[in-house]
């Protein structure tokens, strides 16, 4: 036999051997010549990070990613064809937008304001109630939603599918080009988990203390400070906490908005009385870029949110977060913080801004 | 000869090739005949109700008050046998979080088989890995137990209301591992009389415990809520530490297997 004959002969065999491998574990039914699998993507977390969660069940690849961007601007994903994802999560705003509540198509307003993405990756609750829990569940809530994106998974499937775009992308990531929900879900996903903002001026901080004002140190020694009665605290670490400043897992807090709750957050999705008026708290990352604040968006400004903080909470709210009502700052309990300390505070805030992150080209609607 | 050698090769990959194929997918622990596991279960109670977050209770000392969150760290288990001998478990970092039923039982596992008659954990988190930085797991700083920079972790976080306390809210974070404000705490709450934990491969016995929230605030140190409702670290919170290592924590029952 000639030698090269014999190489093929050999690769042919290998070939074989391979996928008898990969059929005694997950029988193949596609047809489809196989390609190449895709290109496996590994994420890094920066520095003081909680490590990368492991995603068995939707590892990230290069093509998967690429998947997931291209549809996470994909206005085909909606009833009408005018949104996308990337409507109400916009990069250049830490991909929250600007509008107290989120638009969906044809104006319709949702009851709460858009999210920032920025970290996503390590949260357990998603949305402000934390309706899901992970972000392949969490897609089809805004798409199939009558005030957002107004059309069902498999109404979208079956558009992407007579495209002539989206079946070969679906093919390089999954192997196969008929579309399935799953699939949309999971590239979704993994085009979300590489949204990291980590390059802020607060990050700089960490390992050269002299990029920040006096003003910026003092503002974070407020946010990170519980009052004791001989040191002042403005206690915003007990919610948003570093490296993400975004809430604890499987944890949400009533702030003490309102007396009496038009949105039962948490409470909605449990039932439990002790959930009532209860929310996730926030990503502060690119706070600054993310007006209006809360989930309903009713202050406009981070001044707006530091005198409610300070001076406004409605201290007999049902389940108000005992950390709110209960500072050494001031007899009364609240924090009752001055001019000079909310300057403070809101200029520490701002160093959590990540230009990187609202300019980093990998994120950026897809040219065609 | 060429040939032959490739033949060789060839053999030996397909041979390993179905090696692989049929290990590939087998992910059946084998059972290691010297080793075993053991369950730990933590209920927590009030006296002698369960605790239920958003009910009222009274204190022993007679401060009305309800909970609206209890967590702590379980860790650095060790369990000795009669002779004196000790297994550590590696990695021994548990976080109870009362609203989380799943985290109130966890599994110590590869446990040398053996008799044993004493468990030995700590409350919170030893100094060491209070100052290592972000970590995962138990540890996780977005665990809700974190105070972040020097402080470390907060090693039991009990919040909730008192009409006794002066502004009616609840705030005990436990933590703090520096003298003169150490707040480990390292207990071995004794196995029932006669009891022997027998842990075999085939076997594996679940030690129950009860979590008595109103121990916290009796004890060595009488807490009432109108004196002290909010500390963080501190002379106070050793006060509520050195109550939750007299009698917090006790064995209420053993489950052979």
């Amino acid at each position: 036999m000639h030698l090269a004959a014999l190489h093929r002969y050999y690769r042919q065999l290998l070939w074989a051997g391979l996928l008898l491998i990969a059929a005694n574990c997950k029988p193949d039914k596609d047809a489809e010549e196989p390609l190449g699998a895709p290109t496996p993507l590994e994420l890094t977390a920066p520095r003081g990070f909680p490590r990368i969660p492991a995603t068995p069940d939707n590892p990230l690849t290069e093509e998967g990613v690429a998947l997931g961007r291209a549809l996470f601007y994909e206005k085909q994903l909606s009833g009408n064809g005018t949104v996308s994802c990337g409507s109400c999560h916009q990069q250049s705003k830490a991909f929250a937008d600007d509008q107290a509540l989120a638009v969906g198509i044809g104006g319709q307003r949702n009851r709460r304001s858009s999210m920032s993405l920025a970290n996503v990756l390590w949260e357990k609750d998603l949305m402000w109630d934390g309706a899901a829990s992970g972000l392949e569940q969490q897609a089809r809530i805004p798409i199939e939603n009558p005030v957002e994106m107004h059309q069902s998974l498999a109404d979208g499937v079956r558009k992407l599918q007579q495209t002539s775009t989206y079946p070969p992308l679906f093919r390089k990531a999954f192997g196969s080009a008929t579309i399935t929900e799953d699939n949309v879900l999971k590239a979704l996903a993994q085009f979300q988990r590489t949204l990291i903002s980590a390059g802020s001026k607060y990050d700089r901080f960490l390992t050269n203390p002299s990029v920040f004002s006096p003003d910026e140190v003092q503002g974070f020694a407020l946010f990170r400070t519980h009052a004791t009665g001989t040191t002042r605290g403005a206690e915003c670490f007990h919610c948003h906490v570093p490296p993400t400043f975004s809430g604890p897992y499987n944890t949400f807090f009533n702030n003490g908005l309102d007396q009496a709750f038009t949105d039962l957050g948490r409470g909605g999705v449990t039932g439990l009385p002790i959930d009532m008026g209860r929310f996730k708290a926030p990503t502060l990352r690119n706070i600054a870029l993310t007006a209006p604040y809360m989930h309903d968006g009713r202050f406009n400004t981070l001044e707006q949110v530091l005198d409610h903080y300070s001076d406004h909470v409605q201290l007999n709210s049902p389940n108000i977060d005992p950390n709110l009502g209960n500072s050494p700052n001031h007899p009364s309990g609240r924090m009752i913080l001055s001019t000079t300390e909310k300057r403070q505070i809101i200029a520490f805030l701002k160093t959590l801004t990540d230009s990187t992150f609202v300019n980093n080209p990998q994120f950026s609607p897809p040219t065609p | 000869m060429l040939f032959r050698t490739l033949s060789s090769a060839l053999l030996a990959l397909l041979l390993g090739i179905a090696t692989l194929s049929f290990t590939a997918c087998d992910d059946d622990d084998k059972a290691q005949p010297n080793k075993g596991e053991l369950d730990l279960e933590f209920e927590n109670v009030v006296g002698t109700q369960a605790l239920t977050l958003g009910q009222a209770y009274t204190s022993t000392n007679g401060d009305a008050f309800t909970l609206s969150k209890l967590n702590y760290y379980i860790s650095n288990i060790k369990l000795t046998k009669a002779d004196g001998s000790e297994w550590a478990e590696p990695e021994s970092y548990h976080l109870v979080k009362h609203d989380q039923t799943s985290t109130r039982t966890f599994t110590l596992q590869e446990v040398p088989t053996g008799d044993y008659t004493k468990i030995t954990f700590t409350i919170g988190v030893d100094s060491t890995r209070n100052v290592s930085g972000a970590q995962t797991g138990a540890l996780d700083p977005l665990n809700d137990m974190f105070w972040t920079w020097n402080s470390g972790y907060i090693f039991l976080k009990l919040e909730g209301t008192s009409p006794q306390a002066a502004n009616g809210q609840l705030v005990f974070h436990i933590g703090g591992f520096k003298s003169p404000n150490n707040t480990i705490r390292s207990v071995s709450p004794p196995l029932p009389q006669g009891t022997v934990l027998k842990v075999r491969a085939e076997k594996a016995p679940a030690v129950h415990y009860k979590a008595d929230v109103l121990k916290l605030f009796t004890g060595p140190n009488v807490i009432r809520f109108a004196e002290l409702s909010n500390t963080m670290g501190g002379p106070s919170s050793v006060k509520v530490a050195n109550n939750y290592a007299a009698g917090m924590f006790r064995i209420d029952h053993v489950h052979a297997d």
